[in-house]
Formats: structure tokens, C-alpha cells, sequence
């Protein structure tokens, strides 16, 4: 018999809404796991228990009332930081918003409330979105549910962690460079970043604007689907979202992937990855072809070069964006005798060691007499890269690759090398730099290390439909059932 | 590639941030090393490509002009670290004399 917090959010959202448990009973149970394993996970930055409650309470009142509380509600789900809640603090993990109380809600915090789901807290994450471990929060670290020694990966770490510990049944983070999909893929989780406007950015803490995307992280593909169908469409306060109708992702899951063509992208899959990764990604391949897709391998030249543009366009863009932390008019300030030494001395004091360099990366990249060879060179080589997709997508209609090159790695493993670190994004960046979709689903445990491996699909812009379909086959067909140690402790 | 600390110490004045002596000695090393690693792009043919600023094709994006709620003055300032008559108090900005 499995507890609630155990089970998937279609399942227990089916449950709740045919009565056979209330929305109250899922929270408790949700809320009680949390703070079982929170003390060896720390995922939480804040924990919201009485939010919860009481969005909770409204599902039973609502279903007591005789009413259809529809798809997702009564099943408790955690936030990423970095997405304002009205009322509740949002720090981006940062010390320059410790004590932040947004005065609005982002719109997908919003959509998520009015679909009755109770928010159990916000998740941890590496500052202001920029990091691969978590280990740049400035508050603490959050640990991987299948080895506290490791990293959750990141910057999401905190919201993968949540969902693949029981902390939460499904959470939202957000994606710049892979910071769904490789947290995803080392806490063997579901982690989807989709296209670009198809989920609002508004009240996101913007950290690289082109490219930052909200996105779930789910126990399965049936949940990714359910959960980015209720946050995906057009939205009027975000002036990118695309004004697409929103397909009906859930209901096209099971189409089979027969006929289907997959491209197996050279670069991302070929040197550099750790020997059991490549192992899980071999096989996965062949689970692909015994269900019928027609694999093929695809050489993408310029996706050697993606880390170099991301590296260039994003802290260029975020060091536009964090000049709004200034001291004047929210956040930390710290005095000085003018304003300039006031905004000089906040943002030294605010700000940790990874922003200070992406700032100051960004800065340079934009600055006189570089902005050409940096940070437009950088542009045209982004379009590049979408030239490249482009040819693939002839041929192809989707591509795969690991969703991360290693599993989860030790804590400092890659703190003393910026550069080292920024290397495991090397998978995600091709497709945030083309604003397409890409999602992370897990393809078993590496045979070197038992940590969980992720399998990485990459599709056209808005073709969810295709990308989740073949995810949730692969899934199905595979069979991944293995759970952190902790899983079946209590 | 090499930057120099005067070049960080420029770019840091940019940015408004206030870095201490060890900061910059560690960023000269570390931004060398990441642009040098970046600097490979400068390679990749470009010539009469277009630079991609926003990766999907979205332009001119209007609304109706009507009045909806916004935030109220008290809202607005409710994060703001000092408040005098409804306005942000910052520091002095310009020096005696310049006003």
C-alpha cells in the first residue's frame, strides 16, 4: 500500500476528484513528507504549510459543493524561488532579495492557484538562476535524494530535489541553459523546458530574458503533460508569450512513435560523457527502434560551439537585467555617502561570486570596443546553431542526446572551475539558444555509480505534442521504477 | 587572451559594483580563462549572417489601450528600503553646487 505522497499528481488528482480522498488528506501526507526528509534534503527556501492548507480546503469545499475541481486540483506542487508569489517572500536565492514580498503573482503561480493546487513552498536554487549544483545559493545547498553527498544539479535544484524525494508531487522551475532538464536528469526525474513563449516569463526574476523559460518537473510523463497544458498559452502581461492555442497534450500520449524519425546528435553524444551515460544513452537508442522510430545519426557542427554563445548572450543579457538591483527600490541596500557608492556597495554586498562574474562577463561582452567581437559574433553564431536544427529537422523529427554528461557529482567537485561547471550544460544550451522545446526524462541508473542517467528529446519549437508522446512511450516501454534510498523508509 | 586589471577594475565600474583588491585579482584570472574558451565563436564563418536577438518570429505586439488595476503607491513601495512622501529616497546625486 502506498502512501499519498507517493503516488503520481494524475493519480491522485483522479482520486480527489472522484472523492475517494480529499484534497486535505493528499496535502497532510505531502506536508508530513516534507518535513521528514527536509532536514537531510534541505529543498525549501520558504515552506508554505498553511497556504497549502488552506488552497486544500477550498478543493473540498468546492468538490463538497458539488463542483468540478478539475484536472490537477487538491495535489500539492513546490515553486522555484525565482517566481513571484504575492505575499510571499521570493528571493531568487540571493541575499539582495532575502526580503522580498512581491506585491503580485507570476502569471504561472497564478494559473496554478486558480486550478486548485496547494503550494507546500519555494524551492531552493543556485542565485538568480546561474549554476549547474544549487551550490550558488546563498543560503544553502540542496542535496541529490539519491546520494546527500551530491548535487541536485541545477540551477532548479531545489525543485527537482522536492518532487524526486516526495517533497512535493510536481514543482515548477525554470530553464536559461538546462536548469530543468539537467537537475531532471540527476535526480531521475521528469523535467520539460518548453518553447519559448509558450509559458508566461511574467513575475519570473529575469535572469537572460531570450532564453529563460518556466517549466514542470514531474514523476512521470503523464504528469509533465497535464502540468504544462494547465500553464502553457498566451498571456497579455507578456508581451513574448505566443498567442498559439495550446494543444491537448495528455490526450496525445499515447500515439505511438512508429514511422517516427530520430536524430541522434553527434556532438552531444560522443565524447565527453561519463562511460555509464553512454551506456543508459546506447540502450535507450535501442528501446527507441524497438518501438518503431527510425534512428539515425545527425552531425551538428555548430552545436560544439554552443556553450561559447551561451556563455556570451546570457550574462550579456543579465547584466542588463540585474542592473535593476540598484538599492532604490527594492531589495537590500546598503548606505552610502552618494548614490553611486550606495548602488556600488548594495550590489557588491547582495550580489554572490557567480553573479558578480556573469555580470562582469556580460558587462565586458557589451562593453565598447567588444560588443562586435563578443556579443554579436555571438548572435550570428546563435543563429547558426538554428540553421543547423533547421537541417536536422529535414531529416528528423526529433533529436535525443544525454540530458546531462555525467550523473549527479560531489559537492565542490566543479565550484573551483567556472569553466568546468558551465561544461555541464552542454547538452541543454543548443536548444534555449533556438528557443525550441527539449525535455529530460530518465533512462535508468548509471552501471558505474547507480545514479539516475536522463534521456534527452529535442523538438522543433511548439511540437510538445511529438516531444511527449515519444517520452512517454520511451518511459512506458522502459519501465523505470527504481526510487532514492529514502523512498520506502518510513 | 589576457585582460587586464585595469580593464576589470573599468568593467566593474560599469556594472556599480564595488569590488574589493582579492575579487579583482581572482575575476582577471577567471574572465581571461572563460573568454579565452568563448573567444573560439570569432572562428565560425559569419560573414552576411544575421544576428538572432529573439529565436522565434514575434514583432510588433499590440494591445488595447484600456485602463486596467495597477499597483497601488502603497504596493509599489511596500519593498522600497526608504520611503519619504510616497517617493524612493536615495542619496544625494548630485554635488553641492551642481543642482
Amino acid at each position: 500500500m502506498s502512501e499519498l505522497w507517493q503516488l503520481n499528481g494524475s493519480k491522485l488528482a483522479a482520486m480527489v476528484k472522484a472523492k475517494e480522498v480529499s484534497a486535505s488528506e493528499v496535502t497532510e501526507s505531502v506536508l508530513a513528507r516534507l518535513e521528514e526528509v527536509e532536514g537531510s534534503i534541505s529543498s525549501f527556501v520558504t515552506k508554505t504549510p498553511e497556504v497549502a492548507r488552506q488552497k486544500a480546503k477550498e478543493v473540498d469545499d468546492a468538490i463538497g459543493a458539488g463542483a468540478d475541481p478539475g484536472p490537477l486540483a487538491g495535489v500539492p506542487f513546490a515553486l522555484k524561488d525565482i517566481i513571484c508569489t504575492k505575499g510571499i517572500r521570493s528571493t531568487a536565492s540571493s541575499k539582495i532579495l532575502e526580503s522580498y514580498v512581491p506585491p503580485y503573482s507570476a502569471t504561472v503561480a497564478q494559473r496554478l492557484d486558480s486550478a486548485g493546487l496547494p503550494l507546500v513552498g519555494k524551492t531552493n536554487l543556485d542565485e538568480f538562476a546561474m549554476g549547474s549544483s544549487t551550490e550558488n545559493s546563498a543560503f544553502f545547498t540542496t542535496k541529490n535524494p539519491w546520494d546527500i553527498e551530491r548535487v541536485p544539479g541545477g540551477s532548479s535544484g531545489g525543485s527537482a530535489a522536492s518532487v524526486a524525494s516526495g517533497q512535493a508531487v510536481w514543482s515548477i522551475g525554470t530553464d536559461t541553459g538546462g536548469s530543468i532538464r539537467q537537475p531532471a536528469a540527476l535526480c531521475g526525474v521528469v523535467g520539460v523546458k518548453p518553447t519559448y513563449g509558450l509559458v508566461s516569463r511574467y513575475g519570473l526574476i529575469a535572469f537572460a530574458s531570450s532564453l529563460d523559460q518556466a517549466g514542470p518537473f514531474t514523476r512521470d510523463v503523464r504528469d509533465a503533460a497535464l502540468m504544462l497544458g494547465q500553464i502553457a498559452g498566451h498571456d497579455r502581461m507578456d508581451s513574448t508569450s505566443l498567442p498559439d492555442a495550446v494543444p491537448d497534450y495528455v490526450g496525445h500520449l499515447q500515439d505511438g512513435i512508429d514511422g517516427l524519425r530520430i536524430g541522434v546528435v553527434t556532438q552531444l553524444a560522443g565524447e565527453g560523457l561519463q562511460e555509464g551515460v553512454r551506456t543508459r544513452f546506447r540502450e535507450s537508442v535501442t528501446i527507441l527502434e524497438k518501438l518503431g522510430a527510425q534512428i539515425g545519426e545527425v552531425s551538428l557542427p555548430t552545436f560544439e560551439y554552443g556553450i561559447d554563445v551561451y556563455y556570451l548572450i546570457a550574462p550579456a543579457e543579465a547584466s542588463a537585467n540585474l542592473a535593476r538591483y540598484d538599492g532604490v527600490r527594492f531589495g537590500l541596500r546598503v548606505d552610502g555617502k552618494d548614490a553611486l557608492e550606495m548602488n556600488s556597495k548594495t550590489r557588491a554586498e547582495g550580489f554572490g561570486p557567480e553573479v558578480k562574474r556573469r555580470i562582469m562577463l556580460g558587462t565586458y561582452a557589451l562593453s565598447a570596443g567588444y560588443y562586435d567581437a563578443y556579443y554579436g559574433k555571438a548572435q550570428k553564431a546563435r543563429t547558426l546553431i538554428i540553421r543547423d536544427f533547421e537541417r536536422a529537422y529535414q531529416d528528423f523529427d526529433l533529436l535525443i542526446s544525454p540530458g546531462s554528461p555525467t550523473t549527479a557529482f560531489r559537492f565542490g567537485e566543479k565550484t573551483d572551475d567556472p569553466l568546468t561547471m558551465y561544461l555541464s550544460d552542454i547538452c541543454n544550451v543548443p536548444s534555449s539558444l533556438a528557443g525550441a522545446a527539449a525535455m529530460s526524462v530518465p533512462c535508468g541508473l548509471s552501471p558505474d555509480d547507480g545514479l539516475p542517467v536522463g534521456l534527452q528529446f529535442m523538438a522543433k519549437a511548439l511540437d510538445e505534442v511529438t516531444m511527449l508522446k515519444a517520452a512517454y512511450a520511451f518511459e512506458q516501454e522502459l519501465g523505470f521504477t527504481d526510487k532514492p534510498p529514502s523512498w520506502n523508509a518510513s | 587572451m589576457t585582460i587586464e586589471r585595469k580593464e576589470v577594475e573599468h568593467v566593474a565600474r560599469l556594472a556599480r559594483l564595488a569590488l574589493s583588491d582579492d575579487e579583482i585579482d581572482v575575476l582577471k584570472d577567471q574572465l581571461s580563462r572563460i573568454l579565452g574558451h568563448a573567444e573560439r565563436v570569432t572562428s565560425l564563418e559569419t560573414e552576411g549572417v544575421p544576428p538572432t536577438s529573439h529565436a522565434i518570429p514575434l514583432s510588433n505586439v499590440f494591445r488595447a489601450d484600456e485602463v486596467v488595476p495597477g499597483l497601488s503607491t502603497e504596493e509599489a513601495l511596500s519593498n522600497a528600503p526608504e520611503v519619504e512622501m510616497d517617493h524612493f529616497r536615495v542619496p544625494r546625486i548630485l554635488e553641492e553646487g551642481q543642482a
